[in-house]
Order: structure tokens, then C-alpha cells, then sequence
């Protein structure tokens, strides 16, 4: 049995720290000092203490398996770190340009992906004739697609974003679409007894209720966007973090393989933590889906 | 001329029926139901669950068409609009996670591009109405579920509709909460003078509440019976315990075929 007194009770508690989780927010974006900010890095440092120390223990674990093994099988971390320094390896341009592949790729899946789902949820027809050769086109390994794509559309950044962007854009169009079709029939019912409009609906219940879904759909997406753009540089590419890696694989120059693997890694990070930011922003704390 | 001709009800429903299809098959859902509602009256619909009452209030609500029989809504003196003059309540609050709880009031008053000054006027005050003054900012998740339920009540007035349709508000509420939401929900109706029909299958909610009872068969609904409540006003739970409360009980039981 519930009492709405006694849960009346454990308000403040609730308040207080939905509080404190604005405060970090707030403390963090609006730069009010060296103080602020300081003791914001060190509350991060305290609650993420257990994350850093296994990824230092991580690091250490690389170090100390490098001791025994031959150097072009398993480089040292200092080693790979020293990599950085070698011009030849024109790292920064490289890294820009696996960038860019996987940003663009992911951008424009995130766009057609999201019409997509909202044309599927507007027009029965559309959805009906459209999902099921999307389904079977998904079953098509898109990585297999890339020598295609290369010989459509030549070398460089353009099939790489494109070989990025078919990999990405079916967890957005299906996680989308569910979260527009998991809208409470009866929350419709709610604004279309007052003659809501179809934009109406869509603007103020549907959209913002899918929300979640969308970010869930970006977030695989975002992980999956750095494979499509490096196996592209692989197959046929002048420049990029994957071509860099397999013109170096000749030599066996395994540090500087590890050091391109790490910024891919880091592409991929980036873009995650920027997808994660945004829902951070868009959608609130009890409506998220992860 | 009768005097009935002469001055037609608020609302009537004349031999209402409604059928579905399904798998090819008709199902009955509602069968000639009649009664006629006057303005500010608060019926109370009951009948077991599944028997088709929340047809009936998608009917009256304009979401689904009756295929048979005629709804006549409004009179000349007092128009109904089915497009603003409607609020609905469902069993669910049904609030926007991401909106406050003035904002979810708001939202009907939104769509219907209502002047946003007087709608939020209009509102705080609703809110106090039902109790909420004070967390107007606050978010659903904040709120318990007997006070989400009174905001979906104040969302449901506050584009002054002269009809408010209610789908088993309190369904899914404690029981405690619920007596203590019914005797709120008659303060309400008496101060906002509306016309209210209440669907449930509590008969003690429905003698408490309603000025008349409509009593609906088994699927397919049909009309067991109409009785006018008359309790004294304003109702107390107290009036639970007294005689005339339980001989209402006892006549809808009967009504129903189960005594």
C-alpha cells in the first residue's frame, strides 16, 4: 500500500539530488573560475576512481607482457607513444582525414536514418513497401560492400564515408522507428480529441517521446561508423589512419600500427562521448534508454 | 408538446450500437444504449471490465463513429465544439516525462493555440485546485501516482471544456489514495461546474461520485438501468456507511445480476 503523505516526505530527498546532479552541470558550463572547475575535475576523478585505475592497471599489464615479447610483435607503450614524434608518419593529417570519414559517414546516416523512420511512422504504404528490402539489404554484409563502393565511386574520402554511412544507418532507422511506434495509443487519443494536428502530434508527443530510441540508435551507430571508414581505407585509399596502417604493415613497423589503432579508437571515443553529450542535453535523466 | 420536446438534454444517446471487426467476424462492442445527460451532471458508468464503456466515451469523444443510433452533443443555448470542448482522463496519467507539470497541464491549451497568458493563469490555478500547488516545476518522476492522476485532471480542464470524459481514472490506484481522490474529484467537479462522465467498475466510486448511475451489461453493453443518486452534498466518506449509500450498492448489484 502506498501513502502519498509518506512518499510526500521523501520529495526533498528526490530534489536534492536532482540538485547536486544540476550543480555539476551548471559548475562545469558556466567557467565561473579556476576554483569551480578544479573542484569539479576532482569530483569526476572520485567517481570514475575505480574506471581509471583499471585502465592505468591496463596500460601497466601492456607494459609488462612488452618485457618478454620481440618488439614487432608486441611494442612497448613508450615505444608506441614515441611514434608520435616521427614526422613521416603525418599523423595529425591522417587522423583528420579517418575523422572526417567517420564523422560524415555517421552524420548523414543519423539524417536519412531519422526521415526514414519518421516517413515509415507517417505512411503505412511507405513502410510497408520500404522495410522489408531494407531488412534484406541489411543482410548483406556491408563491410563485403566496400570493394563495390570503391569501384563505383573511385578512390578517396567520398566511398569510405559512404561504406561508414550503410553500416551506420540501420540501427538508427530501426531504433527510431520503435521508439515512434512505442508512443502510448492513448496519449494520441489524449490531443487528437482536440483535433491535433498530424505535425502537432508529431512535434510535441512523438518526436520528443522517440528521443531516447534515437540516441540508443546513435550510440551503436557511433561505435560501428569507425569499422566501415577503416576497412574502406584498407581496400583503397591514399590517406587515412588505415591506409597508414597497412602501408607500414610491410616493414613490420608494429608500433606505429598500435598508435594508428589507438587514434582510431580515440575517433571512436570522441564520437561517442559527443553522442552521449548531446542526449545528456536533449533528454531527460529518467527517460533514457541505455 | 411534452415538456421533454420542449427543452432537449445536454447530451443524448439514442440507441447507440457500435460493432468491430475483427478476423472478419463482427463483435458487438456496444448495444442500444440510451440515456440523455443534463449539463453539469456527473454520470457514472458501470458495468464489468471489457464491456465496452470506453467505447462508449470514444464515441461521445468523436474518436470512433457509432454505426448505429444517434449521439446528439450540445443544445442551441449551449453549443458543444468536439474540437476544444472535450477533456479526457485515462486510467494512465500520461504526462510528458520531459515536461514539468505546469507544462503538461499546458499542453492541451497548446495545441488548441489558446492565449498562453491566461492559459497559464488558468492552469496555476487548476493546479492548486487539485492539490498540487507547489510542484508546478517539478517533473512526473517526482511526483507519486495518485498526484500525476490529479495533474492529468487538471491538464483535462484546463482548456475549459464543458464535458470532461474520465476512463477509469483511479484504476490504477491504491485503494486509500483512490476513496481519498474520489472525494477530491466531487469538490472539483462542484467548483468547476462541468459536465462529467466517469467510467468505472467500482460501484461505491459510482454512488459516491455520480448524480446518476447508468448500469451497462456484459459485452456486448447494454443499458441494466439508470438511478439518481441524491446523497448529501458535498459527499464525505462518510456517507459510505450510511443506509441509503448501501441500498444504492445493493440496487446496482442487482442490476447486474449479481445478488
Amino acid at each position: 500500500m502506498r501513502f502519498e503523505r509518506e512518499e510526500l516526505v521523501q520529495e526533498p530527498d528526490k530534489q536534492a539530488s536532482i540538485a547536486s546532479d544540476r550543480e555539476i552541470g551548471a559548475s562545469a558550463a558556466s567557467s565561473a573560475g579556476p576554483v569551480s572547475v578544479l573542484a569539479a575535475a576532482s569530483a569526476w576523478i572520485r567517481r570514475h576512481s575505480l574506471a581509471i585505475f583499471s585502465h592505468v592497471a591496463l596500460l601497466a599489464l601492456w607494459w609488462a607482457a612488452s618485457l618478454k615479447v620481440p618488439r614487432f610483435i608486441l611494442p612497448s607503450p613508450v615505444e608506441t607513444m614515441a611514434t608520435l614524434g616521427v614526422p613521416r608518419y603525418d599523423w595529425l593529417r591522417h587522423t583528420l582525414v579517418t575523422g572526417s570519414e567517420v564523422f560524415g559517414g555517421f552524420l548523414l546516416a543519423t539524417l536519412i536514418g531519422v526521415a526514414l523512420a519518421v516517413a515509415f511512422n507517417w505512411s503505412a504504404t511507405v513502410r510497408r513497401a520500404a522495410l522489408p528490402p531494407l531488412v534484406t539489404l541489411n543482410m548483406v554484409p556491408k563491410v563485403a560492400m566496400a570493394p563495390l563502393f570503391i569501384v563505383w565511386l573511385g578512390y578517396g574520402i567520398g566511398p569510405n564515408i559512404v561504406i561508414s554511412f550503410t553500416i551506420c544507418f540501420f540501427p538508427i532507422v530501426i531504433n527510431t522507428a520503435r521508439g515512434l511506434k512505442e508512443v502510448e495509443p492513448d496519449l494520441i487519443d489524449l490531443v487528437r480529441v482536440i483535433r491535433a494536428s498530424r505535425w502537432q502530434i508529431f512535434r510535441k508527443i512523438e518526436l520528443p517521446s522517440a528521443l531516447p530510441f534515437v540516441f540508443s540508435g546513435m550510440k551503436v551507430a557511433a561505435v560501428l561508423a569507425v569499422a566501415g571508414s577503416i576497412v574502406g581505407e584498407f581496400i583503397g585509399s591514399e590517406r587515412g589512419l588505415g591506409y597508414l596502417m597497412m602501408s607500414v604493415q610491410s616493414t613490420l613497423d608494429t608500433p606505429a600500427m598500435f598508435m594508428a589503432l589507438i587514434l582510431v579508437s580515440l575517433i571512436g571515443v570522441a564520437l561517442y562521448a559527443l553522442v552521449a553529450f548531446a542526449e545528456r542535453l536533449v533528454v531527460p535523466l529518467d527517460a533514457r534508454v541505455s | 408538446m411534452s415538456e421533454a420536446a420542449l427543452r432537449e438534454p445536454f447530451i443524448r444517446l439514442d440507441r447507440v450500437r457500435k460493432a468491430y471487426r475483427v478476423e472478419g467476424r463482427e463483435v458487438l462492442a456496444v448495444s442500444d444504449v440510451s440515456f440523455d445527460v443534463e449539463a453539469g451532471e456527473f454520470i457514472a458508468l458501470v458495468g464489468p471490465s471489457g464491456c465496452g464503456k470506453s467505447t462508449l466515451l470514444k464515441i461521445l469523444s468523436g474518436l470512433v463513429l457509432n454505426d448505429g443510433g444517434e449521439v446528439r452533443i450540445g443544445v442551441p443555448e449551449q453549443r458543444l465544439d468536439a474540437g476544444r470542448d472535450v477533456g479526457m482522463v485515462f486510467q494512465q496519467p500520461l504526462l510528458l516525462k520531459w515536461r514539468s507539470i505546469i507544462d503538461n497541464v499546458l499542453l492541451p491549451a497548446e495545441i488548441l493555440g489558446l492565449p498562453q497568458r491566461e492559459a497559464r493563469e488558468r492552469a496555476f490555478h487548476l493546479l492548486e485546485l487539485v492539490g498540487l500547488k507547489g510542484f508546478e516545476h517539478s517533473r512526473p518522476y517526482e511526483l507519486s501516482g495518485g498526484m500525476q492522476q490529479r495533474a492529468a485532471i487538471a491538464r483535462a480542464f484546463v482548456h475549459d471544456p464543458k464535458l470532461v470524459l474520465m476512463d477509469e481514472p483511479f484504476g490504477a490506484l491504491d485503494a486509500l489514495t483512490r476513496e481519498r481522490m474520489n472525494v477530491e474529484l466531487n469538490r472539483i467537479w462542484k467548483e468547476s461546474a462541468k459536465t462529467i462522465l466517469f467510467v468505472t467498475h467500482s460501484i461505491s466510486e459510482a454512488v459516491f461520485l455520480g448524480t446518476k448511475v447508468i448500469v451497462l451489461t456484459a459485452r456486448p453493453a447494454r443499458m441494466a438501468g439508470r438511478i439518481a443518486i441524491e446523497l448529501a452534498e458535498p459527499r464525505t466518506l462518510e456517507a459510505k456507511t450510511q443506509e441509503d449509500f448501501g441500498a444504492y450498492s445493493r440496487r446496482i448489484y442487482e442490476l447486474l445480476g449479481m445478488t
